[in-house]
């Protein structure tokens, strides 16, 4: 899975925790919990969907990676990648 | 039409999921009827065969209405006979006051399935559902669908946010209205060392993968229920002057509505479920919410409600009873706080918890205790 259909996975995801958010206008820095007011049972809902959908562990620690769109993005790319190796 | 909530007084049929001839169960969901707080599942009482159908998609039902005759088992068909009552016809069961003649829903947003964003933009710039194709999941309309089918029509679309909620505002009006006219309420605060819960929460999900991992929240609601057994005077209803107190605690998880509002839908039996199914619960309820379609059952049988504030927002809640309700318990966000523990000071992780009370049914002694009681179950995590 490239890194644009990392993305198509993320924007589809996000759409349901948050389906008035336009995922192409959110700032990909900014903390998304902030951002798109995701509180902590959809944030984790959406943690389980990526976890999911991509196959890869996201130990508990790590979830924090996915609060801004880039580092989920870049974390999740570095995951998927090392688990086909 | 079964009861929705205190603050509705009818729906509108969008959908049916069952034909006449088809067997339903108790409990099965049979149509789908768009209100101010979104969609909800209507679920059938009886057991039998779906004889024929009494309202037409489109129309508008008070609560209390038939929507449909169901031929119970073993009971003869009903005659098609056009003309003259059928001796063998089963019963239908009528309000107690007569429906208004039904109205055509104004806006054609019937048969699609669509998230609440997505049915507002629709309805805002008249565009019809049942004409745009759905890409979210079981093709469900997504804003951005409906966004595309504006833009396609060549009129700018109206941005998130500016839509009307005004429907949504006029339930929870005339609910809280009724609460604060009604209800003589009291409130209660304490504040909850958190700390070895907190921990205990931590180093479990660190061994569970997201699906099972769990938060906070859920050890509130299993608390709060389990207190319940012995605080029957804050789980049940307060009707026509009467306290009808209920044996399970059906909790109303408060749950806030992207764009507006808020909608407190039960969760069922919460005392009588394992933690892992209550959270297993909670993330359903919200992601039903979320896609705007929950069941009437859910609506119509809290029994108590729990607000829960999560790890944003602020340290203490004062909440407003739901109607018929007798009481809501309120979680604040938890906080590091200086704490005496022993003769030591220590910094401890303190969630304030609050209940408002009806005073018609209970008194400032037995809430304190009941508060109190939430607080030390929240002590053993592990026997949650």
């Amino acid at each position: 899975m490239s890194p644009a259909d990392i993305r198509a996975v993320l924007k589809d995801e996000l759409a349901r925790i948050a389906p008035d958010i336009d995922f192409e206008a959110v700032d990909p820095k900014a903390n998304l919990r902030n951002e798109a007011d995701i509180d902590s049972l959809d944030f984790l809902n959406w943690a389980t969907a990526l976890h999911k959908r991509l196959g890869v562990d996201i130990p508990e620690a790590e979830t924090r990676e996915l609060v801004t769109i880039e580092g989920a993005l870049a974390y999740l790319t570095r995951k998927f990648a090392a688990r086909g190796a | 039409m079964p009861s929705l909530g205190a603050d509705m007084e009818a729906g509108t049929l969008v959908e049916w999921l069952k034909k006449p001839g088809d067997a339903v169960r108790r409990g099965d969901i049979v149509a789908v009827v768009e209100t101010q707080k979104g969609a909800i599942e209507i679920e059938v009482f009886e057991t039998g065969v779906l004889e024929r159908y009494l309202v037409d998609v489109g129309v508008e039902v008070p609560v209390g209405a038939p929507l449909a005759v169901i031929r119970s088992p073993g009971q003869a068909a009903e005659t098609t006979a056009p003309s003259g009552p059928a001796p063998t016809a089963p019963p239908i069961v009528r309000p107690s006051v007569p429906p208004p003649a039904p109205r055509t829903a104004a806006a054609r947003t019937g048969h699609a399935r669509a998230t609440p964003a997505a049915r507002r933009l629709a309805e805002a710039r008249e565009l019809d559902l049942t004409q745009i194709q759905g890409r979210g999941p079981k093709g469900v309309i997504m804003l951005a669908d409906v966004e595309e089918a504006a833009a396609a029509r060549g009129a700018p679309a109206r941005a998130p946010g500016a839509f009307n909620i005004d429907q949504m505002r006029t339930a929870i009006a005339a609910a809280m209205s009724r609460s604060k006219r009604e209800i003589p309420h009291y409130y209660l605060a304490n504040s909850v060392d958190m700390t070895v819960a907190a921990d205990w929460v931590a180093a479990a999900n660190a061994e569970l993968p997201p699906e099972r991992r769990l938060l906070l929240g859920a050890l509130f609601i299993k608390a709060t229920a389990l207190a319940l057994k012995t605080f029957p005077e804050f789980n049940g209803r307060y009707e026509n002057g009467v306290f009808i107190p209920s044996g399970p605690a059906h909790v109303g998880m408060a749950i806030s509505i992207r764009g507006g509002g808020l909608i407190a839908p039960a969760l069922h039996d919460a005392a009588d479920l394992p933690l892992g199914e209550v959270m297993a619960r909670m993330r359903d309820l919200v992601g039903r919410v979320r896609a705007g379609r929950f069941r009437s059952s859910e609506i119509a049988d809290p029994t108590i409600t729990v607000s829960s504030l999560g790890d944003r927002g602020v340290e203490t809640l004062y909440g407003i009873i739901y109607p018929p309700q007798v009481a809501i318990v309120g979680f604040g966000k938890m906080v590091r706080r200086p704490w005496a523990l022993d003769d030591a000071l220590s910094v401890r992780s303190i969630v304030t918890t609050t209940l408002a009370a009806d005073h018609r049914v209970s008194d400032g002694h037995r809430g304190a205790l009941f508060l109190a009681r939430i607080g030390e179950l929240l002590q053993t995590p592990e026997s949650l």
